[in-house]
């Protein structure tokens, strides 16, 4: 696993702040889901969040595109607060982009469809130019010959692709990743993996929950380990594999690293 | 366990097994009717008394159809045609057939016009029902189609027709120029301007009431199966949009509006039609403001249009519930507002889930339009136990009645149901 050779350290983060979430805090109903999370992302960073199942780290990228309410502390996305304001959430959603484990493409629209949908109705783009968008971002995921069938029709990796290219259709300034290679079977993890380092490589501010670790070491500016809904250690890709601090994050690392 | 295998678990393909076609398995009629009638003894039993029934309803129902007349002027003249062979007395049907179709009141020398509205229906329903193989500016013919048909069936001004639909024309302008500050604000624009329309328009058509002119025929002159058709089509189309926004209310998070909807669709669906019926027939009118009195047939179908919408409200809201929460996320995800998420990928996917269940509602309404009988409304049913079985003429002829009124009803529900099935397979996008 030398990954770290190849680890493109030399891409360009800049000074400018793309995401600031300070002492958020979340619950569901009398749950602690999120404990005071302070973050910082910079223009460019590529951040992986890992930790064990239920330590809030799908929840944390949730809130910062508003799909989850916080209840406390602050977000601020490129420059717009979080609040319960309506506009400024449209806002933030539009900037950016995020990728399910479980693809949510519509099944009742063509891939095509699928990517000018919220280009044509959100950003109201002619159709053609949307449509030309939607073509050269399928091409860039390498599906352009699927078009114009439907969801239900592609594979699991393919479909994962096609949501890739539907976010960026949007031109997101920060993409989301929520576990995108857990419901794939392994053949088609590296495709998708691919997209997302090919992505990683265009400079784009990224924040992926997932456990591949291989692709945290490969891309990631800084691995984040989460437990119980608090940022357990952070670091860059290298000392946080090779040298971990806290005992939780040694035990978890040994327990996914270890076989 | 070892010594058990012979030879060594290694093993490495060197050649590829070619596919082959399946077996061919034992075919034809014999084979057929082998495992699917006389599989064993009690299946052979079923198989005997199946037969029997059916053979003794043939026996019954062969010769009351072949032997029956079609001509005769009343139930004496049939009697003496039929000599007792047992055939039905037909004839009923040939004489009363126009009274079966139009009522015993709508003028007989203006039958041509709702003959023709129904014609024209053949014309202005295709666009809708077949969205996906038109173009889509047929939809014109089928939006212009209520006020064509008002116009023929009851006659009068057509610039009350004409008035309506520029209202319906310009709120629909105003929504769409609006609605860019918001859902809301444009639809609560839309209604203002329709309405002023309206109003404006109402003056000027009573002012020139004979432009257009054709003779007025009363509400209460409607009959026969014309007038379940006219409930029947009327209320389906106006309580499958009631329904959506019924379902869609109950979802909301607003408490009042969330309110409103459980307490509308639980106290409608709490309460028999025929109730609501007798509401319509008596009591509305106090609901409707002084010196106007609407028409019998406007109350019924405000009646049966809430009746059978809140049934499709929760239809539909099992529809909603059956998507998964990541296509909401989705929306969400990617900008789209309420009002577009909802239209361009809700609504979709839950109203295709929900075809079996909406089309159930329709069928079981268009049925329930002869329940206006009991309310002396002289639709199909109404019309053959009263006033033609009641006639000397016809009384006791009851097979051939009913069994008319059967058919009649079977054609169209029968015709809904293989639409909605060849809808789902159309709307089929998973294995194509």
């Amino acid at each position: 696993m030398a990954m770290a050779d190849t680890n493109p350290q030399g891409m360009t983060v800049s000074d400018e702040v793309a995401i600031e979430i300070k002492g958020m805090n979340k619950w569901y109903g009398q749950f602690h889901v999120l404990r005071d999370i302070d973050l910082t992302v910079q223009r460019g960073e590529r951040i992986v969040i890992c930790g064990p199942s239920g330590s809030g780290k799908s929840t944390l990228i949730r809130c910062i595109n508003a799909l989850e309410e916080h209840q406390q502390g602050s977000i601020v996305v490129d420059g717009v607060p979080l609040s319960s304001d309506l506009k400024n959430i449209d806002k933030i959603r539009s900037e950016v982009g995020m990728c399910f484990q479980h693809f949510n493409l519509f099944p009742h629209l063509t891939i095509l469809e699928n990517c000018t949908l919220a280009p044509i109705w959100v950003r109201k783009t002619p159709k053609k130019e949307a449509e030309d968008t939607a073509m050269y971002f399928l091409e860039k995921v390498k599906i352009p010959d699927q078009a114009n069938k439907y969801p239900g029709q592609l594979s699991g990796g393919q479909q994962q692709r096609v949501a890739i290219a539907r976010s960026l259709c949007m031109r997101p300034r920060i993409m989301l990743f929520d576990e995108p290679t857990s419901a794939l079977d392994p053949e088609m993890i590296k495709e998708v993996l691919d997209t997302m380092i090919q992505l990683a490589e265009e400079g784009m501010t990224m924040l992926c929950v997932t456990h591949e670790m291989g692709f945290a070491r490969q891309v990631a500016n800084r691995v984040i380990f989460m437990d119980a809904g608090q940022i357990v250690e952070q670091n860059e890709p290298e000392s946080f594999f090779l040298n971990p601090q806290n005992e939780r994050t040694k035990l978890f690392l040994s327990q996914i690293l270890g076989h | 366990m070892s010594e058990v295998h012979a030879h060594t678990v290694a093993f490495v393909r060197t050649s590829e097994i070619p596919a082959s076609p399946p077996p061919v398995a034992e075919a034809g009629a014999v084979k057929w009717i082998k495992d699917n009638l006389i599989s064993g003894p009690f299946n052979t039993i079923m198989t005997i008394l199946g037969i029997l029934v059916v053979a003794y309803l043939l026996a019954g129902l062969i010769p009351w159809i072949a032997n029956g007349t079609w001509t005769g002027a009343d139930i004496r003249e049939c009697r003496e045609i039929l000599q007792g062979s047992g055939g039905g007395c037909f004839a009923v049907i040939a004489e009363r057939w126009p009274q079966l179709l139009f009522g015993f009141q709508y003028p007989d020398y203006l039958r041509w016009r709702p003959t023709l509205a129904f014609v024209l229906l053949f014309l202005a329903v295709p666009p809708a029902l077949f969205v996906m193989f038109l173009p889509r500016w047929t939809l014109i013919v089928t939006a212009i189609y209520p006020f064509v048909a008002y116009w023929l069936i009851w006659g009068g001004t057509i610039l009350s027709p004409i008035v309506a639909a520029v209202g319906f024309l310009v709120g629909y302008l105003v929504f769409t120029k609006v609605e860019k500050r918001g859902f809301v604000q444009g639809l609560a624009a839309g209604i203002v301007a329709a309405v002023a329309v309206w109003w404006i328009g109402g003056v000027i058509a009573e002012e020139f009431s004979r432009v257009g002119a054709l003779e007025v025929v009363e509400s209460r002159a409607l009959g026969g199966f014309m007038l379940n058709l006219i409930l029947g089509v009327v209320c389906v189309s106006l309580s499958i949009p009631l329904g959506i926004v019924l379902a869609l209310g109950r979802q909301s998070k607003l408490p009042i509006v969330k309110g409103f909807c459980v307490v509308f669709i639980e106290f409608v669906r709490g309460v028999p039609l025929i109730t609501l019926l007798f509401v319509a027939n008596v009591v509305l009118a106090y609901f409707f403001p002084p010196n106007s009195n609407p028409d019998l047939i406007i109350r019924v179908i405000i009646m049966i249009t809430m009746f059978s919408s809140a049934y499709i409200a929760e239809v539909i809201r099992g529809g909603l519930a059956a998507l998964p929460k990541g296509q909401y996320e989705a929306g969400d995800s990617l900008g789209l507002d309420y009002p577009q998420s909802m239209r361009l990928i809700i609504l979709p996917q839950a109203l295709k889930i929900s075809i079996p269940g909406i089309v159930n509602v329709a069928v079981g309404l268009f049925k329930d339009t002869t329940l206006v009988s009991v309310i002396s409304m002289f639709d199909l049913v109404g019309m053959i136990r009263g006033p033609i079985l009641s006639s000397t003429d016809w009384t006791g002829v009851y097979w051939e009645l009913w069994a008319a009124a059967c058919v009649l009803f079977f054609i169209v529900c029968y015709g809904i149901s293989q639409y909605s099935q060849w809808l789902e397979r159309q709307l089929r996008t998973d294995h194509r």
